[in-house]
């Protein structure tokens, strides 16, 4: 049994089934952001003193890990492009390089982790590690099923090139849709966090 | 469906004849066919609201008879629980967290959005499975997860979440057990989000050809508007697990104000929290969940009264337009749940307004369903029976909700039995009598075979007479101050004296209740091999659905169908018969 639509873009709607998809989830994962952001927003005001994120957060290895994912978003629509021309070898190349960008930003963000750990600051200190440690951690996690799937579309996924070109390109911008999502909660998560 | 569809008809077959070889597990466990699992889901849901209710009736004996030992059963629950038969205050405050937990999300959503719209909708569409099968069955088994850490919550040390199903920090914070329903949720969480995401995809890509919008059956929208609540009202719930999550484990303060003080003792926490924010952040799913409670249900009550009263819905448009309206204003009514905690008059005034706007849709399509009987010549088998048990059902939970909806009557029913008796009446002669109506309904195209119908009739009117002896004396204890959430039922406190024997009766009713579920247990499973044999359409119905056999083969449909009509065409005038389906051109 076939279903519709996987790689044909059905001719009312304008969308194949993984786009719609994959929007409907990102705009479950803005409402989660979204809520802990508003969390964020009523906890500092409602605190009588609330600390600078520069005076305790590390600002130079946030802007570098800005760059990182930012790099990374642009290899990944690289991928894409690679695939739209046709060129597998080209795909494999920029997939790898978004994956490695991904790890980039997880080992920075480990020194940092592991930095505050050791000058004794936990989320248990206070109400700012706690929403940094929260929001930033979720973040992580989301970086890291990102690479999953963009590793699978690399290795073993890849495979659906052969049968079906159109299908696979269709599930790496998917992929991409979601990684470029990533990016963007890390571009609020930076100056809410790190700067004001 | 235009021309990739086209070409499904003899791929389904092809692909059919590969399927027969998949293993027993393939097939029935994990299984990608949507009719599987909405079977599962269905029978799931079943069982947890079996359970919910067996936690309910131990509850009801304690609220009967405070302190009184009870006989047998009580002794089989442990010395930790029930020393001698005796009711702990602990255990009861299990039973009644895990009661409304169990209930809400391994009940009735699971067997009204992940039962009924896996199983019907996309029959109901023409399409020939879910839009992403996979996913789908990755729902059931988050959900089967999820139900299991409930389950299994009971039994690790320090027993099941005892703080309500609403988890109010700080308590919930501080309380034993919490853990445990904090990572169940956070399964169940996850299956309504992807479970969500397949529906609107499905709906919205997966249609027949000329199906378009207005066309639906108005159960197709009911369950589209119910998932756009599931996708978007969800993750906020999620946040809040998360973060109170961290503050129980990681010793975070999201939810702990500074200097709280425990049992004599202050706590060691950093504080600055706000407990506010989580009533906040659960209410903002939580009511909106109260709609994914009831949509579906309407949606099925729709699907039923027009099949017999043989005429079609009365202002469908406008019961379609209230129901998207109805969808978005349940996101901003949440804050009607939290009058007590001494929001400003602005606030209070603002929610009590959205809250009496948001009535309007509810009375729209409860009115135009009660208009639709008028003038039909209305068979009355056993789904009909359910369906309009349901209308003046739902009528006294809606009404009796209006009250609560302005601060100034909250202020004294806030947190009394009169909620409880105001929600049940929503949701349990309510919705689950519009869930038995769907059972009824579509039990013949599931198993090509109906079910009994006296044992039907018996089971509709014993369940109705007792759903009230149960819910209308708790509005009577409920208006005389009797707080929700007291172990004895009140009988400590002097002012509940006079209405304590009322918690009798309710009880009673409650036993008895269950007694008179029995002929559908026995119903449901003889009829699967002893039932009346039907055909593809055995109510003479008009949605597409019935152009499938019964039961339908994977892929559903021999030949892709066609919407050429609206979904309603009942008795027209001039027609050979008095139904036209939808898939007859």
């Amino acid at each position: 049994m076939e279903i519709p639509y996987t790689v044909e873009i059905r001719r009312d709607t304008g969308l194949t089934n993984g786009k719609i998809g994959i929007w409907l989830f990102l705009a479950s994962e803005v409402m989660l952001f979204g809520a802990l952001f508003a969390s964020y927003i009523l906890i500092r005001t409602g605190a009588p003193q609330w600390p600078r994120g520069d005076t305790i957060l590390n600002v130079p290895l946030a802007t570098f890990n800005t760059l990182v994912l930012i790099s990374s978003s642009v290899t990944m629509v690289m991928a894409w492009a690679s695939l739209m021309r046709r060129r597998l070898g080209t795909f494999r190349l920029y997939m790898g390089a978004t994956i490695l960008l991904g790890f980039v930003f997880l080992t920075v963000k480990y020194f940092e982790y592991s930095h505050k750990f050791h000058d004794d600051l936990f989320p248990s200190t206070n109400n700012f590690l706690a929403i940094y440690f929260t929001l930033t951690g979720l973040h992580m996690l989301h970086v890291f099923g990102g690479m999953c799937v963009n590793a699978y579309l690399l290795g073993p996924g890849s495979k659906l090139w052969e049968t079906n070109p159109k299908w696979f390109t269709n599930r790496v911008e998917n992929s991409g849709l979601f990684w470029h999502f990533v990016d963007l909660v890390w571009i609020f998560l930076f100056p809410t966090l790190y700067l004001l | 469906m235009s021309q990739p569809v086209a070409a499904v008809g003899p791929v389904t077959h092809a692909h059919e004849a590969r399927h027969e070889e998949l293993s027993f597990l393939r097939k029935y466990v994990f299984s990608t066919d949507h009719k599987v699992i909405g079977i599962q889901y269905a029978i799931t849901a079943l069982l947890f609201l079996f359970c919910g209710f067996s936690l309910m009736m131990l509850m009801r004996w304690q609220l009967a008879y405070p302190g009184a030992a009870l006989p047998l059963l009580g002794r089989l629950l442990g010395e930790a629980r029930m020393p001698g038969g005796t009711m702990l205050p602990d255990f009861y405050n299990e039973l009644g967290a895990m009661h409304g937990t169990i209930m809400v999300f391994l009940g009735v959503v699971p067997l009204a959005v992940g039962g009924f719209g896996n199983f019907v909708v996309p029959l109901q569409i023409g399409a020939p499975d879910m839009a992403f099968p996979r996913l789908n069955m990755a729902s059931y088994w988050f959900l089967f997860l999820g139900g299991v850490t409930m389950l299994a919550s009971f039994f690790v040390a320090g027993g099941a979440a005892q703080s309500g199903w609403t988890s109010y920090a700080p308590l919930a914070i501080i309380a034993p057990g919490q853990t445990m329903w904090l990572v169940g949720m956070i399964f169940l969480i996850t299956s309504s989000l992807l479970g969500a995401m397949n529906f609107i995809t499905t709906i919205i890509q997966l249609r027949a050809k000329g199906l378009t919008f207005m066309r639906f059956p108005f159960f197709v929208w009911a369950q589209l508007v119910t998932s756009f609540l599931l996708l978007l009202a969800f993750p906020p719930l999620e946040a809040a697990g998360v973060m109170q999550l961290m503050d129980r484990l990681a010793g975070t303060s999201f939810f702990l104000p500074s200097g709280l003080v425990v049992s004599g003792q202050p706590l060691t926490v950093a504080g600055g929290g706000n407990p506010l924010l989580w009533q906040h952040l659960f209410w903002f799913l939580a009511h909106p969940e109260v709609y994914v409670l009831i949509l579906p249900a309407m949606g099925i009550v729709a699907e039923v009264i027009a099949n017999n009263t043989r005429k079609p819905l009365w202002g469908y448009r406008s019961m379609v337009y209230s129901i998207i309206f109805l969808g978005f204003m349940s996101f901003i009514v949440w804050a009607h749940h939290m009058f007590m905690t001494g929001m400003g008059t602005t606030m209070a005034a603002f929610f009590q307004t959205t809250t009496m706007i948001i009535s309007i849709p509810s009375v729209v399509i409860l009115t135009a369903l009660v208009i639709s009987l008028w003038g039909g010549s209305i068979r009355f088998n056993t789904p009909m029976l359910f369906a309009l048990g349901f209308l003046p059902m739902f009528g006294i939970g809606g009404l009796t909700g209006l009250p609560l909806a302005f601060n100034i009557a909250d202020i004294p029913l806030h947190d009394t039995y009169y909620v409880i008796g105001h929600f049940h009446y929503v949701v349990a002669p309510g919705t689950i009598f519009a869930l038995f109506a769907g059972i009824y309904y579509w039990y013949p195209k599931a198993t090509g075979r109906k079910m009994n119908e006296t044992l039907g009739r018996i089971h509709f009117a014993g369940s109705f007479v007792c759903m009230n002896v149960i819910f209308m004396p708790m509005f009577f204890v409920g208006l005389a101050g009797v707080s929700r959430r007291l172990f004895d039922g009140g009988a400590s406190y002097a002012f509940a004296q006079p209405v304590l024997h009322l918690n009798v009766v309710s009880s009673w009713g409650a036993w008895i209740l269950a007694l008179f579920q029995l002929p559908f247990i026995v119903n449901f499973f003889w009829s699967i091999r002893h039932g009346e044999q039907t055909g593809q359409n055995p109510w003479e119905a008009t949605t597409l659905e019935w152009a499938a056999p019964s039961p339908p083969p994977h892929g559903n449909f021999l030949v892709a169908p066609e919407a050429h009509r609206g979904p309603y065409e009942y008795s027209v005038p001039g027609a050979a018969r008095d139904f036209l389906p939808q898939f007859e051109a």
